[in-house]
């Protein structure tokens, strides 16, 4: 009766051994596969060749595959979107954190949380039909669907994880500086800048990796308004991101064709840019969490 | 008497900083008023009756999107169906049973790893696994699986939250009586982490509403109109990737935007839920 019993809770307790090991089995499922289904196309170009060239032609008769273009586009778009987001999601994040009333806050966080909710989708058509008309008219090129629109885009779209994880880190600043800091006579906002910023750089360090991330991986949104033709990066011309260089040509790469395998080399150097940014932003995370 | 006054320096650094933040929460604002506004504007009006009851036809020359909606509404079941069991048995292993640290180090990494990559890197991943290796075709049980990977961390993790606030107290109570291990999961810790299983299908489906280059590949274009069982082994495109294809595509953008108001108005449902619940839930949890 009891081995029975014993036999039982062992079994129990290896499914949720099992249930467990799920999230690990994930990550190992998706670095295999995309190794594995990366590497033949990288080997049969070089990878000089790969990462260096600067011409994608994939369909011509002569077929080229340099990635440069997509890889720099990716960094320009995303180094953009950055400059653009950071700045005004940290200073909405410490006046939301610090300054503003309890309505105020509680309603402009609604505002944020609705603003990470919409689907990219609905960003990419909101820019098609605004943004990538806009710029044809205000700048006067001959078409709008640029690197400059992809970058604003992408700066709204990280904008609300930049706020969030922000306001997390400004409001774990302890009470105990700031008061000291406004009781040898600075004022509020001198205060909030001066010493609950440096306080919480490393949680807004992780929040700028956090939208680095986000912008890096968008595929939807980028590939309605960015033009899609592998151009090397240029703020007003038609350009081609990692992301949607492999979204763009799986729908009639033919299967066991150079072709698909090299857009899978292309997702495999994505998720290495990824990987590298996760372990950036895990580094930064447990940085704090060993300060506090 | 002389007014304690700030020196210019420091007053004109107050001003700067305070007009900086204004201008950002405003900018912040103003983005947010003018998507919705230009959206719904745009799209309310085309949302009509035959919109949304019908199937695209071409010999009406009429588009329908309800097998979308259908298709959007039997991947959130099929999604949620599998990753609760997953989640919640991983938060309970993590909280109930690891004993090693460096397994849950493990594991947690893991997660975090997940909820790291992007959507497009899940498309081909699942496509690969799931459409090619196990042969389902592009489907949508193919496109739920791929979400159930996406979202696994999520469910994971609400779980963990709330399992960690049943009190120790209650567990020693019922191992005290004489329960095994499983009884005391059973009785004691499932009924106490509803909350966090609530909180995560809530994040999950806003996360699978707005989905789209994951399922792409994975769950395909069609627009037939099925029931959930055959649907299921068939391709089906979901609202999201009805919108992409009917404006980039065809650029029918009245029927995009259209369905981008439906799909704000289904955002805009699902965050004042999450707010309610999670309101209703720290107040019961503070009586």
């Amino acid at each position: 009766m009891k081995n029975r019993r014993q036999l039982f809770e062992n079994i129990v307790h290896g499914v949720f051994l099992a249930l467990g090991l799920i999230t690990v089995g994930c990550v190992l499922l998706i670095t295999v596969y995309l190794v594995a289904s990366g590497i033949p196309a990288i080997r049969e170009i070089g990878l000089f060749e790969f990462l260096g060239g600067q011409t994608w032609a994939s369909t011509a008769a002569q077929p080229a595959y340099g990635i440069l273009p997509f890889i720099m586009t990716s960094i320009y778009g995303t180094a953009g979107a950055v400059l653009l987001g950071v700045p005004i999601g940290f200073f909405t994040a410490i006046y939301l954190a610090k300054l503003a009333p309890p309505t105020v806050k509680s309603s402009v966080s609604a505002a944020v949380s609705l603003l990470a909710g919409i689907p990219s989708v609905v960003y990419g058509l909101v820019g098609m039909l605004v943004l990538v008309p806009g710029i044809r008219i205000w700048f006067k090129v001959p078409d709008g669907a640029s690197l400059l629109a992809a970058i604003l885009v992408l700066a709204v779209m990280i904008l609300p994880s930049i706020i969030k994880v922000s306001i997390t880190a400004l409001e774990a600043v302890p009470k105990e500086y700031e008061d000291a800091s406004l009781a040898l006579g600075a004022t509020a906002v001198e205060t909030y800048f001066r010493i609950s910023v440096p306080t919480a750089r490393s949680g807004i360090a992780a929040a700028v990796a956090l939208g680095v991330g986000r912008a890096i991986g968008e595929t939807m949104a980028v590939m309605m308004v960015s033009g899609n033709v592998a151009n090397m990066p240029s703020l007003f011309q038609s350009v081609r991101f990692l992301t949607t260089a492999v979204s763009s040509e799986m729908a009639y790469a033919s299967e066991g064709s150079l072709q698909r395998q090299a857009l899978f080399s292309i997702a495999l150097v994505l998720f290495l840019f990824i990987m590298l940014i996760n372990a950036m932003l895990n580094l930064l995370l447990k940085q704090k969490a060993e300060r506090s | 008497m002389k007014k304690n006054q700030l020196t210019l320096r420091r007053r004109g650094y107050i001003l700067l900083m305070r007009s900086l933040m204004l201008f950002s929460v405003g900018i912040t604002c103003a983005l947010l008023l003018f998507l919705l506004a230009y959206v719904l504007v745009k799209g309310l009006p085309g949302v009509t009756w035959q919109l949304l009851s019908g199937k695209p036809s071409y010999l009406t020359d009429t588009i329908g999107i309800l097998p979308d909606i259908l298709n959007t509404l039997y991947i959130i079941f099929a999604t949620l169906l599998i990753v609760i069991p997953l989640g919640v048995g991983a938060a309970i292993y993590l909280t109930e049973y690891a004993q090693n640290k460096r397994l849950v180090g493990l594991i947690e990494y893991a997660a975090e790893t997940l909820s790291g990559i992007p959507s497009i890197i899940y498309g081909l991943v699942g496509m690969l696994f799931f459409c090619q290796f196990l042969d389902m075709k592009t489907s949508l049980l193919a496109g739920a699986l791929t979400l159930v990977i996406m979202n696994l961390p999520t469910v994971m993790r609400t779980t963990q939250e709330s399992l960690k606030t049943v009190p120790q107290s209650y567990r020693e109570g019922a191992f005290g009586l004489g329960a095994g291990k499983w009884r005391v999961i059973r009785t004691v810790v499932l009924p106490g982490c509803v909350d966090g299983v609530i909180t995560g299908c809530i994040l999950t489906v806003g996360r699978i509403v707005g989905e789209s280059a994951a399922l792409l590949f994975t769950a395909g274009l069609a627009h037939a109109l099925n029931g959930f069982w055959a649907s299921l082994n068939s391709a089906g495109a979901t609202l999201t990737v009805a919108l992409y294809f009917y404006a980039k595509e065809q650029g029918k953008f009245e029927t995009a935007f259209a369905i981008a108001a439906i799909l704000l108005l289904l955002t805009l449902f699902i965050n004042l839920l999450a707010a309610l619940v999670g309101r209703y839930f720290k107040q019961r949890r503070s009586l």
